[in-house]
């Protein structure tokens, strides 16, 4: 009995011990001698793979920031300043501190509802439906309401609004990745400097049709009248291709361009409500864009 | 291999092409065709004639516009098309009816072809005829042959395998001699021995109108094909008629052959022999809820609402979709106050509750998407690979390969947007290729 | 007037759905189920109601409480299951609650468990079949006689199958064997749905008829095991002989081919089990392949395996195989 024992053990045992010795050359001979600081890096990125850095996930970033020895050109939004401040730190080096972003629908919500003029009916991807129709108000720059971008994020911060068909950003959980606008067939997702306090101004319509076709599609459509730019006292805003554009780094908030437009393309967002001002939007009208 | 069998719902069979009013205001877009728009040569004030050149072909791919009426031109600005993309166009107030001079109105039929294959090609090109089987293919590149290739076969589509669709049986009732002729002008210009025209089997009375006038032509043999669609897809029709098959990636030249629709056939006389250029649409308007099924000559750049007063006064309440061209491959319609084009076969109108598609369901992997396709592919597993954005596995499986033909579809008891799917994947393939270059 | 509708072609979609496949699907088995109803009384419609009612009520449970989905128990595919299941199972009263852990098993293991409908590599019925023959071995092994049951009676007289003669290789088993007419008509022992083959064979007619199944499963599956029973026949044919290794006088030999199609659950699997769209390949070839593996593997179960059926161990592995099959058989391209 003892001794049948004894022969498993020393059986089994000189079993392992070849394949240990074994496992130990091959190991050696297919060594990779990779930079561990890599995997440094690698650990205070948040790992979610976003893609927003534009590498193919966050190792890959990692390997590029370790590979590179600085970070210029290179950051992770949803990681945002802590992290690159750490990431930083392990390479040795100075981490530019950056704005942060989120990203900003430029579409009008009103633009769905009650000015639909068809059904679409399709699979339910705005890059497809992009190419067969021009969007249910007929709006060929708006948004198409199918989604992409919803699908797009991995963050959970952008949701379909049901009752107008546009999308929602959810301001907490945007990490301004930018999945969502590379997602948009039509790029109506951008991504703008938060702003102090959550609280930009920009404006909601990229239609380049002109003044009186754009009216015809949609009554919030910019015409590229151009008076907010006459109005801005930074020169913070352009236009070309009969729609106006705020440069996000060189507005001031100071809300001037918002009360000139006239057809209310113009949004501000997370400002206190006014009080005594009858020609500001109101608050009904406010209360989808607060959510942006 | 593969195939469907919708409803055919020809209607529309019995009614009679008639001549459709000319509207007040014109509206001629300028890219009707496959390529680049046609540069406008008319400015605003010009007066303007039926046949007269209003945009020339200045790009390769590209074809000529003439003016479907007579008139003054009353802007050169973009329009929006049928589904809502402006497109540049020249506006026409219609006045009077004044035809170019050149054009012979005569209902004489002029048998005798005297031109030179090259100088065939030439007044393609001038008069500005595409296919109309739907591609808009300008006829002046298709005919002039590259070098090194040689045509053996022309073929002329005349398997109308779509639902609903007439204009092609009209036609081959009320014009086989002009289609004869046509083809034989074609024929000539290709210099190959024989032109077959493809009928499908379901259309005896076309069959034996156009055998019997193809025994007064040398050269031409009417095939008639199995019914089933897609029998008059370009690959499945050489393959019904030649028993050849056009590799993936290749065009039908390249197995020898050269395929026309009927339709241009008809209008490829009109042009040679009568000097008229391609102004005029034969299209079906047609659905199962409509009062009165019709078939029409129309003049390019009609509007639809125009088309659809004059035929049946205004559409049912319970339209729930307009759709040129047939039920398989047409396109729906959003904007009605689009002008129509080149290759427009028909207004078809559905009723609300054949229109809308019914809800997707889960896949039961019960494989009808790849009996039914016609080019040996498999539906279901680019449904999944597009939604996975796994791209590069879709072109190793041949996405490109398919015709959009519709059959898988048509035939999915889920239910599953199979035929848009594919489309998305095939323009990420496209777009993936690009990238790569 | 209306919104306009707007979509990618097609616009035009034949009435097939899920839903009329699965219907049509129940629709061919209510053969079999009056088959049943009538060698084997009142029980055997108890049973099939209690197997369709629990498989439904499972998974319209899973559905809103697990995945938290719309309900789809309206397309009809749990009730395909509850009645194959029930199908399965022998017709004995005592059967009742064992169907329902069947059901349990069938539809939260076999299908839900994967993502419900069109997501399960093994067919549901066969996996709560099988979960039931390995858990209940006697129970479900036990079948009733059918010369003995009366239309309400629902004691169980037990009776022997045919290939449970054969497994238990007595030498009286030769004489006991019923008739080859007996088995087609189904007045046999066995599980309730699977005794006659001609009602069987009247739903698959139904089914080809309708295009819900082709007839390269059901054809190559029952011929495969045909051809080759018969090869091992021809080899030895079954007799009674001195067993040389231990002296005793048994059973000895292979079956004949008609035996071996018209008895157990061949018929059945053939025809609506290997059938399953969801777990059987989708090109010609493959399903050629599929029928073959089947019919091969019921045939080398059932001589030299511990189970006297073997055509739901023979299906479920084939339906493992299955995804590989489905990558090699592929459609043949246009001009290629």
């Amino acid at each position: 009995m003892t001794q049948q024992i004894l022969i498993a053990v020393l059986v089994l045992g000189a079993i392992g011990a070849f394949f240990a010795v074994v496992l130990y050359f091959v190991a050696q001979k297919f060594k990779v001698v990779e930079d561990p600081l890599i995997d440094e890096v690698a650990e205070v990125l948040p790992g979610a793979n976003c893609g927003g850095c534009g590498k193919a996930g966050c190792r890959a970033f990692a390997e590029a920031c370790v590979a590179q020895g600085n970070l210029e050109g290179l950051r992770c939004a949803p990681g945002g300043d802590v992290v690159m401040q750490k990431v930083a730190s392990l390479l040795g080096c100075a981490a530019e501190a950056g704005e942060p972003q989120v990203a900003v629908v430029r579409c009008h919500p009103a633009n769905c509802g009650e000015n639909r003029r068809s059904n679409y009916d399709g699979l339910k991807s705005c890059a497809f439906a992009n190419t067969v129709y021009t969007g249910e108000n007929g709006c060929p720059f708006g948004c198409l309401g199918c989604g992409d971008c919803v699908a797009a994020c991995q963050f959970d911060a952008i949701h379909m609004d049901a009752e107008t068909g546009t999308p929602v950003v959810d301001e907490e959980k945007c990490t301004a990745c930018g999945a969502c606008a590379k997602a948009c067939p039509r790029r109506v997702i951008e991504l703008r400097n938060k702003g102090n306090k959550g609280r930009r101004v920009f404006v909601r319509c990229i239609n380049k049709e002109k003044g009186a076709v754009a009216m015809k599609t949609c009554k919030n459509a910019c015409i590229g009248c151009g008076k907010c730019a006459k109005v801005c006292p930074f020169e913070a805003i352009t236009v070309a291709d009969n729609v106006a554009y705020i440069d996000y780094t060189k507005c001031k908030a100071c809300r001037k361009c918002v009360t000139e437009c006239p057809v209310h393309a113009i949004t501000d967002v997370n400002f206190p409500a006014p009080a005594k001002k009858p020609e500001a939007p109101k608050p009904a009208e406010e209360a989808p864009a607060a959510n942006n | 291999m593969g195939g469907v069998h919708p409803e055919e719902n020809k209607i529309s069979n019995d009614a009679a092409i008639e001549v459709m009013p000319v509207p007040s205001q014109m509206v001629v877009l300028m890219n009707q065709h496959l390529g680049a728009p046609a540069t406008p040569v008319v400015q605003k004030g010009d007066k303007v004639k039926v046949g007269q050149l209003i945009g020339e072909a200045q790009a390769f791919m590209c074809a000529n516009v003439h003016s479907p009426v007579s008139g003054t031109v009353a802007k050169v600005e973009p329009c929006k098309d049928a589904f809502g993309l402006a497109k540049p166009a020249v506006y026409i107030n219609v006045e009077g009816d004044e035809w170019m001079e050149t054009i012979d109105r005569t209902p004489d039929i002029k048998r005798e072809c005297t031109l030179e294959p090259k100088q065939i090609v030439d007044k393609l090109k001038e008069m500005g005829i595409v296919g109309l089987g739907g591609a808009t293919f300008p006829a002046h590149i298709k005919y002039a042959i590259p070098d090194g290739k040689k045509a053996e076969y022309l073929i002329i589509n005349a398997a109308e395998c779509e639902p609903y669709l007439t204009s092609d049986y009209r036609v081959m009732m009320e014009h086989a001699e002009e289609v004869c002729i046509g083809v034989s002008i074609l024929r000539k210009a290709l210099g190959v021995p024989n032109a077959y025209i493809g009928i499908e089997s379901n259309k005896p009375l076309a069959i034996a109108k156009m055998q019997e006038m193809s025994r007064q032509f040398e050269g031409i043999i009417v095939e008639p094909l199995k019914v089933k669609y897609p029998q008059g897809a370009e690959k499945q029709l050489i393959n019904a008629v030649t028993g050849r098959k056009v590799p993936s990636g290749k065009l039908p030249i390249d197995v020898g052959c050269v395929v026309s629709n009927l339709g241009t056939a008809f209008a490829v006389y009109e042009a040679i022999q009568k000097n008229k250029p391609l102004i005029e649409n034969i299209l079906t308007v047609t659905g199962k809820k409509l009062p009165s099924q019709h078939n029409y000559v129309v003049r390019i750049g009609t509007t639809y609402n125009d088309i659809i007063k004059h035929s049946i006064g205004e559409l049912p309440a319970t339209t729930g979709k307009v759709i040129s061209g047939g039920t398989m491959m047409g396109k729906a319609v959003v904007n009605l106050d689009a002008p129509t084009v080149k290759g427009n076969s028909s207004v078809l109108v559905m009723d609300e509750g054949e229109a809308r598609r019914n809800p997707e369901t889960a896949c039961i992997r019960c494989g009808k998407c790849m009996h039914a396709c016609p080019m040996g592919l498999e539906p279901y597993m680019f449904s999944s690979l597009v939604k996975n954005n796994r791209i590069e596995e879709a072109k190793e499986h041949n996405i490109l390969d398919c015709i959009e033909c519709g059959c898988c579809f048509f035939s999915c008891p889920a239910n599953k947007p199979l035929t848009d799917e594919i489309r998305l994947g095939k323009n990420k393939v496209r777009a993936m290729m690009a990238a790569k270059k | 007037m209306n919104l306009l509708n707007i979509s990618g072609s097609p616009h035009v979609h034949s009435d097939e759905s899920t839903k009329r496949i699965m219907w049509r699907v129940n629709m061919a088995l209510i053969p079999a189920l009056l088959v049943a109803i009538a060698y084997f009384g009142i029980s055997a419609l108890i049973i099939s109601a209690i197997s369709v009612l629990s498989c439904v009520l499972f998974q319209w449970l899973v559905e809103k409480y697990i995945l938290k989905v719309p309900s789809t128990i309206c397309d009809g595919s749990a009730v395909v299951t509850g009645l194959l299941l029930a199908f399965n199972v022998p017709a004995t009263i005592d059967m009742m609650w064992i169907v329902v852990i069947g059901a349990l098993v069938a539809i939260g293991v076999g299908k839900m468990a994967f993502g419900g409908l069109g997501k399960n590599p093994f067919n549901p019925a066969l996996v709560g079949r099988v979960f039931l023959l390995i858990s209940f071995p006697v129970q479900m092994t036990t079948w009733p006689d059918v010369s003995k049951v009366s239309f309400f009676g629902l004691d169980t007289v037990t009776g022997p199958t045919p290939l449970g003669l054969l497994k238990g290789r007595g030498a009286e088993a030769l004489d006991q064997l019923p008739q080859a007419w007996d088995m087609f008509i189904g007045h046999i022992g066995g599980s309730f749905g699977e005794v006659s083959a001609l009602a069987i064979l009247l739903g698959a007619a139904y089914l080809c008829w309708k295009k819900i199944i082709t007839w390269h499963i059901p054809v190559t599956f029952i011929g495969t095991a045909f051809v080759f029973s018969a090869i091992l026949w021809l080899v030895n044919p079954v007799h009674v002989g001195v067993d040389p290794t231990d002296g005793m006088t048994k059973l000895l030999g292979f079956i004949d081919p008609l035996t071996t199609i018209l008895t157990g659950g061949i018929m059945l699997g053939a025809c609506f089990m290997a059938t399953d769209m969801v777990t059987s390949p989708m090109a010609k070839s493959g399903q050629i392949i599929f029928g073959v593996g089947c019919g091969l593997l019921t045939v080398i179960i059932r001589t030299w395996g511990a189970y006297p059926e073997g055509v739901s161990f023979a299906i479920l592995l084939m339906n493992s195989v299955t995804p590989l099959i489905n990558r090699c058989c592929k459609p043949k391209r246009f001009a290629c």
